[in-house]
């Protein structure tokens, strides 16, 4: 059933977008990231234009990301307050990132610059990931005790200390917020969420429990995104409702499908699983970049 | 002076001797929610008040053009071991969508200046000026472009597709095709002898979104907080939904 998108201006299959959206709406649930950096390159291949590619993107996630919230909120493994500290670092950091953004542009090469930053982050912390989850299934598999990481590192010497009870956490508010910072700066630039670079920070750097990572993630992710939807709205009107819709009716259903998934899933397994996938993705924009690419002319509308 | 020059213009040119009359089936395309396309009927007829000089034969072109808009066309070069833009065109203006519809070939039946004049073929109806000084083959990035839309059928070359009966009646198809854009789509008629243009006349198809993408896009525009203040709202309500249901479900 083909469905004319009236901001995009393209006819689209509408089963073609619910399915998409459902794919990643499940990973969104499951991993806890928003999925922003598996389906705005998606919508670019089936014809959806950039700009309104992203902008529509960001409304999706915040449906997939609020009806995942919920599923966690339910098993109460949000951490409202380590959210709150974060979510205030990367409100910070995406207004200096949208800075940082004008700035680039106004060297050229912007395009570019979004790709590589995408490969590089996705390639570090991807092979991070798998690396350290692999060796604990190993480890686990060979019947010895699964050692907790590391409690006490410098994170742990600084002021401003804080409880944060679902986390089981004692420490100061400066890392979560500088983590917070460092991610909207990101999600700024590279147009995401974030939740692929903030679900391993809050592990390996703040040492939260994976369990309540995922929904604290997504909680953070909610407000980010309807900040960047609400800015694209007003400011270049490329959110488009009715590409929105076909995505978020797939992408709700997907995230309750993909919590559950999740909570049956290992610690270990949910950590392989998603580095996996970022390593696949980080693959495939490294080949692109590599590989010659069957046309070398391209149309960008409008002038500079 | 200029009123003698006029006359004497009139003079040495012969009377209008053939002219062309033409209609669509539809001057109007309303591009609703399910929209998947158009196909236009377009016919008419050569009127003759007087003999014509017929040894040549009559050709018909008919071009449809989509609202122009300037467009940069970027091509990829090899540095340090990865694929990036490295140089740029810009064109003026290029029709969102372009078909140009003949009884025959193109460049056997239009002559260069008559093409020149009226910007009949694709190549001339798009219009370029000037290239930035780094880049010397500006031609290809032309010809990129026209291969680019060529290939999804924006532009589109239907050479033979208008049928001409007895030198009078002429008919062709032109499909619009699902991307459209909105806008007023020119639609020119011309008929050629001897690769010159004879006569030609102009009609307009209106394409407007209707209803629900009407609705929106005005939304869109006129209201861009209240839109994304919706936009946000129908998301939250759809995850809320499904929590809801899915919970409901489970217990």
């Amino acid at each position: 059933m083909q469905i004319y998108l009236p901001i995009a201006e393209v006819s689209v299959n509408a089963f073609l977008l619910l399915g998409l959206g459902g794919m990643v709406g499940i990973l969104s649930g499951m991993f806890g990231v928003g999925g922003g950096f598996l389906m705005t390159p998606l919508l670019f291949f089936i014809g959806i234009p950039p700009a309104v590619a992203v902008a529509t993107e960001a409304n999706q996630i915040v449906a997939s990301s609020f009806s995942g919230v919920l599923a966690h909120f339910r098993r109460k493994t949000v951490d409202l307050r380590m959210g709150t500290v974060l979510l205030i670092g990367g409100l910070i950091g995406a207004a200096l990132g949208v800075a940082i953004f004008n700035y680039l542009k106004s060297l050229g090469q912007v395009d570019l610059l979004i790709r590589l930053s995408y490969v590089v982050f996705l390639g570090i912390i991807g092979s991070l990931m798998f690396v350290e989850s692999l060796n604990a299934l190993r480890k686990s598999a060979k019947g010895a005790p699964v050692p907790t990481r590391r409690k006490h590192n410098w994170v742990h010497n600084l002021p401003f200390k804080m409880k944060f009870r679902t986390s089981g956490l004692y420490i100061s508010v400066i890392p979560p917020a500088l983590v917070g910072v460092f991610v909207g700066i990101l999600s700024a630039i590279m147009g995401v969420g974030g939740g692929f670079i903030m679900v391993p920070a809050m592990i390996y750097l703040l040492g939260m429990p994976t369990k309540v990572v995922v929904g604290t993630s997504l909680f953070q992710i909610i407000f980010v995104t309807a900040f960047t939807t609400l800015l694209h709205a007003t400011t270049n009107f490329t959110v488009d409702m009715v590409l929105a819709v076909l995505l978020l009716v797939g992408g709700v259903v997907g995230a309750q499908f993909g919590a559950q998934l999740g909570a049956r899933l290992k610690a270990e397994q949910l950590r392989i699983l998603l580095a996996a996938l970022v390593l696949v993705v980080c693959g495939k924009l490294a080949l692109d970049l590599l590989l010659m690419p069957s046309n070398l002319y391209s149309i960008g509308t409008g002038g500079h | 002076m200029l009123r003698l020059v006029l006359m004497l213009i009139l003079l040495v040119l012969p009377a209008q001797a053939e002219e062309v009359v033409a209609d669509l089936s539809q001057d109007r395309v309303a591009i609703t929610t399910n929209f998947d396309g158009s196909e236009i009927l377009i016919f008419g007829a050569v009127k003759r008040e007087q003999a014509v000089d017929d040894t040549a034969p009559l050709d018909v072109i008919v071009t449809v053009s989509g609202p122009s808009e300037p467009m940069t066309v970027r091509r990829k070069d090899r540095v340090a071991g990865i694929w990036v833009n490295t140089a740029a065109v810009e064109v003026d203006a290029a029709p969102s969508f372009y078909a140009v519809a003949t009884t025959g070939p193109l460049t056997d039946i239009l002559s260069e200046t008559e093409d020149l004049r009226h910007h009949i073929s694709i190549n001339r109806a798009i219009r370029a000026v000037g290239a930035p000084e780094d880049v010397t083959d500006s031609p290809n990035f032309i010809q990129a472009l026209i291969d680019i839309k060529l290939e999804d059928e924006t532009y589109q070359t239907l050479e033979g597709a208008v049928e001409l009966t007895d030198e009078t009646l002429f008919s062709t198809r032109v499909a619009l095709p699902a991307n459209l854009r909105e806008g007023e789509y020119a639609t020119r008629f011309f008929l050629i002898r001897d690769g010159d243009v004879v006569d030609n006349s102009e009609t307009t198809i209106f394409v407007q979104k209707v209803g629900l993408e009407r609705l929106l896009y005005n939304l869109a525009h006129q209201q861009p907080l209240m839109y994304g203040l919706l936009s946000l709202f129908i998301a939250i309500a759809a995850g809320w939904t499904a929590s809801a249901v899915f919970t409901y479900i489970r217990s």
